[in-house]
């Protein structure tokens, strides 16, 4: 059971928390330009890395924020979180 | 065995009486279930797991491949319970059943508990490692929880006869405890198992409360408790476990690892008529020097190695105990029942079999430390080939190892690493400095001789010679799986089952390991042992359950009408996590006469149904119209204040996936209501856009559910009962339209009144704070009693809606239908919307989806029925669509259904089939639309 830090309210365990998946994968601003293939891609492609991996979180049974963890997904390490509009460097 | 007055850490003068297999035995208080057989002379358990050989006890703690039993009666009875941490007591009902115990077929009259805390330093075991760790760490200031197996600490000082600061070492361990105990911030936990290591420190604890007593003196006491501590430093002080030897017919009763023949004495006086001592190593002279110095007869110790001249052999030889080097017990002599009765040992460098006489022989393989927490946290281990033994290969982050676990022997030894390991966690949990805390106390243990790489006796039988004494697998057995082709140990495990079952090959992975590298010529390390997975014990499901069974499984939601539903019989539905009432049977009515009775009454008259369950989010400032025009595919920002318009959201693949009317109570302030299943998920989803991809909306959403009671007015009559329940209220058709909101004073209570209809009827849905729901309801049942009023449950609501083609999300749709498949064309505006983009992939173009449509069957079909184009058909016979909803209509004065079928809006007057069991129902395509197609009806 992971301990994730809530950037907002602070360390806090895995059952308060829901999944979001991959960070950074922004609904496209204009979706009817994309072809099929792009939007495909936007809805279903997402990365399957090991190593750091930038993924989406909800502190749902506490403050309800989304917020972004960076975590190893080689060694489940949780390197740090850090809040939306932030790039993984401010990770802590 | 024989029980010694004199000795053990036994209460000599407290008897217990308990059953085993039916009948009545004796113990002593301090007894466990092991200990207390032996010295009623019981010596065989059972028979083995596959080839039903006789088999007794090993050990005298974790390590004991046969000490299983089925201890409880009645429904309190659990299988393979470890009888060296079962504690004697009176009334204790235990049998002999080693392998494949029997579970309790009702529910557990025992309580389980669970508690949280935190920690900075978490250790488990203690023994003289574990102590020591917790002492130090404690005395640095860190918050302390020490864990230990056993009800008195101490661990392997109380199974040996040890001096420690020339003291006898149980007295040491007992001034650590008490100098713990007295510590504020130090949890002492006895009888309790670390089971779990998990992430950033998450530890899994069990804890036995009051097992250890007959249930009629447990007073209310949970039985057993799961501690779930996140800490921030482990230490795993979990000691060393001994293997065995490998020779023939070394299963038999009486044959027993040395370490545990000395805790039989040390901590139970019981001893052995006769015992042999077999040995690769030092250690096990100990239970030679132990059994003489208490007056039991050892005729000698076979050691294999050639010369042993280690301080233990000199110490047995100036006790007269013979010393046979060079040798090994190659097979074992038994008595009429199987037990063991002398034992045959050769000298390793040939000449003829020689019978020893004797009770119990007690062997000595080596000693492996006990890693398994380590392992659960992906901790190596590496082959230390002085040492014979795997040991640490660095450590985990936040987990240390300490004394024996990690290597380390010798008491003193292990005392010492103890102490400096609870200092580096202590420090590492901001509490003092490692190298400036107290002195480490010496170690001074004497010198042992190196041990010999020693495995299988050669020459011995391979048949009879057992690996895996717990899953009966033979040196014979693993030959074959190795002649076999088999190299990897993971797959010599899971092809003779070496190292599986309840022991998990603590007393035999690392020989059966050896035994494939010789076999190949392998370096040991590099064939390893199969890995240890968590629990390292096993856990009851009671433990993990605690307090959550029965009405403590699952949040129960009710609305505040529920009480006045339960004292007019409803029968209820399980909706989320919401009682609903599904239908309120009348005296002799079944489910189907009660649902046709309330529709009835619906279509005709009145009904009235609790509709307060239905998700409601309050969606409020001035980007609020913006902001549901780009979820819904409708457009809500058009809306006038006091008017609602149906809507539905799509998935960003533009799978529907959810529906409701949007409500606009004010120019800045939207109520929007969801299915009762779907609310939080639809209130995560507007989060979830609204936080993270437009940030800039001016936004704010409360969930609103559990404030409001809804109940429904709906049928020809409603108007009259509206009429009667809110006399100021103008409700006549062209003051309060279709889709209209009102706020009105209804039986006194403030409430909001909307013209929304589920049903096709014209229908009132009247709000109040949920306080008043009852109140309301009971003012509603009231005033609709001239008119018949009848309350009416989901399996009705779900009827009449169907009669007018109203889908259900998670009914007519599964994820994989989109607005456009169930007809709602006119529902998807021209402009932006999450998943609109989806609605025109290639896939979604296709002109055989399928869509939904009106069906009439024959019979009544049961819903997920597939649909086939022709009776007659041949399997395989390709699907092309199922029954989404089907019932008996009132109003239609038959069966009909809601269908998803292929090309289905073109196929409306076709027949197609459906293959029942019992035959192929004839099944018309209709419009979905089947009763009331002009809506009129909904007026009044």
């Amino acid at each position: 059971m992971f301990q994730i830090r809530c950037p907002y309210c602070g360390p806090r365990d895995e059952p308060e928390f829901k999944y979001g998946g991959q960070a950074h994968v922004a609904y496209p601003a204009d979706p009817e330009a994309l072809s099929d293939e792009e939007w495909a891609r936007f809805l279903f492609f997402r990365d399957n890395s090991k190593g750091r991996y930038a993924e989406r979180w909800n502190h749902a049974a506490g403050c309800r924020r989304w917020f972004n963890v960076v975590r190893d997904t080689g060694t489940h390490e949780l390197v740090g979180s850090y809040r939306v509009g932030e790039q993984p460097e401010a990770a802590r | 065995m024989r029980r010694l007055p004199d000795r053990g850490r036994v209460d000599h003068d407290q008897r217990v009486a308990f059953s085993w297999d039916g009948r009545a035995v004796e113990g002593l208080r301090g007894d466990t279930l092991a200990s207390a057989l032996l010295a009623s002379g019981v010596l065989v358990l059972g028979s083995s797991v596959l080839m039903s050989r006789p088999r007794g006890i090993v050990g005298d703690g974790v390590t004991d491949p046969h000490a299983f039993a089925q201890v409880g009666a009645g429904d309190r009875t659990e299988p393979l319970m470890r009888m060296h941490e079962v504690e004697a007591h009176d009334g204790l009902v235990a049998e002999s059943r080693l392998h494949q115990g029997i579970l309790p077929t009702g529910p557990d009259p025992d309580r389980f508990e669970k508690r949280h805390a935190h920690a900075d330093v978490v250790v488990a075991g203690a023994g003289p490692a574990g102590l020591a760790a917790a002492l130090a760490a404690a005395e640095q200031g860190a918050r302390v929880i020490l864990a230990d197996d056993h009800p008195q600490l101490g661990g392997s000082l109380l199974g040996e006869e040890l001096l420690l600061d020339d003291r006898p070492a149980h007295e040491w361990a007992r001034h650590v405890e008490d100098a713990l105990r007295a510590h504020p911030d130090v949890l002492v936990l006895p009888r309790t198992t670390v089971v779990n290591v998990g992430d950033q420190g998450a530890v899994a604890l069990v804890e036995r409360v009051s097992e250890h007593v007959a249930p009629e003196h447990r007073h209310g006491r949970a039985l057993r408790r799961l501690w779930q501590v996140r800490t921030r430093e482990l230490v795993v002080a979990t000691g060393a476990t001994e293997r065995s030897l490998v020779f023939a017919d070394n299963d038999r009763p009486g044959v027993m690892l040395a370490g545990g023949v000395r805790g039989l004495l040390h901590r139970y006086g019981l001893v052995p008529e006769r015992c042999v001592v077999f040995t690769a190593n030092d250690s096990a002279y100990r239970t030679a020097i132990d059994l003489v110095g208490a007056g039991v007869e050892v005729p000698c110790v076979v050691d294999v190695r050639p010369d042993p001249t280690g301080p233990l052999a000199e110490r047995a030889r100036a006790l007269g105990i013979a010393v046979r080097a060079a040798s090994a017990v190659i097979g074992t002599d038994g008595d009429a029942e199987g037990a063991l009765a002398g034992v045959r040992v050769v000298a390793l460098d040939g000449g003829a079999e020689e019978v020893v006489a004797c009770d119990v022989l007690a062997v000595s393989g080596g000693w492996d430390p006990l890693m398994d927490l380590h392992h659960h946290v992906g901790g190596r281990a590496r082959w230390d080939a002085e040492r014979l033994c795997f040991v640490p290969d660095g450590t985990v982050p936040g987990v240390h190892l300490a004394g024996s676990a990690a290597g380390v022997f010798g008491t003193e030894a292990c005392r010492r690493d103890g102490h400096l390991v609870g200092l580096v966690a202590a420090e590492a949990t901001g509490h003092g400095s490692a190298a400036d805390g107290p002195d480490a106390p010496a170690a001074r243990d004497a010198a042992e001789a190196p041990p010999a790489d020693f495995v299988v006796t050669p020459g011995t039988d391979p048949v009879h010679a057992f690996v895996d004494q717990h899953r009966d697998v033979t040196i014979a057995g693993v030959e074959r799986a190795l002649g076999s082709g088999i190299r990897h140990v993971e797959h010599l495990k899971r092809y003779t089952l070496v190292g599986t079952g309840t022991e998990q090959g603590r007393t035999a992975k690392v020989n059966a390991g050896r035994m494939a590298a010789d076999r190949f010529a392998l370096p040991f390390a590099e064939v390893g042992v199969s890995n240890a997975r968590p629990p390292a014990q096993p856990v009851t499901f009671g433990a993990l359950a605690g307090r959550a069974l029965g009405e403590r499984f699952d949040p129960v939601r009710t609305t505040s009408i529920h009480p006045w539903h339960v004292a007019h019989g409803a029968v209820f539905e399980d909706v989320g996590q919401w009682k609903r009432p599904w239908y309120f049977p009348q005296a002799g009515e079944d489910m189907d006469a009660a649902v046709l009775r309330e529709c009835r009454a619906v279509r005709e008259g009145v009904g009235m149904m609790d509709a307060s369950t239905l998700g409601k989010i309050d969606v409020k400032g001035a980007d609020a119209g913006e902001f549901l025009d780009r979820l819904y595919t409708g457009v809500m920002s058009t809306l006038k204040p006091g008017r609602a318009r149906y809507g539905v959201m799509c998935k960003a693949d533009g799978m529907v996936m959810d529906d409701g009317v949007v409500l606009r109570l004010a120019e800045d302030r939207f109520l929007a209501t969801t299915t009762t299943g779907g609310a939080a998920g639809v209130l995560d989803w507007m989060e979830d856009f609204l936080q993270t991809e437009w940030p800039d909306l001016d936004v704010w959403l409360t969930s609103v559910t559990e404030q409001w009671a809804t109940v429904a007015i709906v049928g020809p009559k409603a108007r009259e009962v509206m009429a009667a329940l809110a006399p100021q209220l103008d409700v006549r058709q062209d003051a309060f339209k279709f889709m209209q909101l009102e706020e009105a004073v209804v039986a006194g209570i403030e409430a909001r009144v909307a013209r929304i209809s589920f049903s096709g009827e014209l229908a009132f849905e009247i709000s109040v704070p949920m306080t008043w729901g009852l109140a309301l309801w009971e003012a509603v049942f009231a005033a609709g009693q001239p008119f018949g009023i009848t309350p009416y449950g989901t399996e009705s609501m779900h009827v009449l809606r169907a009669e007018k083609g109203y889908f259900i999300v998670g009914q007519e749709t599964d994820g994989t239908v989109t607005p456009l498949d169930l007809g709602l064309d006119w529902m998807v505006a021209d402009k932006e919307f999450v998943g609109r983009r989806s609605l025109r992939r290639s896939d979604m173009l296709r002109d055989d989806r399928k869509q939904l449509v009106g069906i009439l069957p024959a019979e009544r079909l049961p819903e997920g029925a597939q649909l086939v184009d022709d009776a007659d058909f041949e399997i395989p016979v390709p699907m092309i669509g199922h029954v989404t909803s089907s019932y008996d209509s009132a109003a239609l004065g038959r069966p009909f259904g809601l269908a998803l079928v292929r090309r289905g809006r073109d196929r409306i007057g076709e027949t197609i089939y459906a293959p029942l069991q019992h035959g192929t129902v004839a099944v018309e395509i209709v419009d979905p639309v089947l009763f009331d197609q002009e809506g009129a009806r909904r007026d009044g």
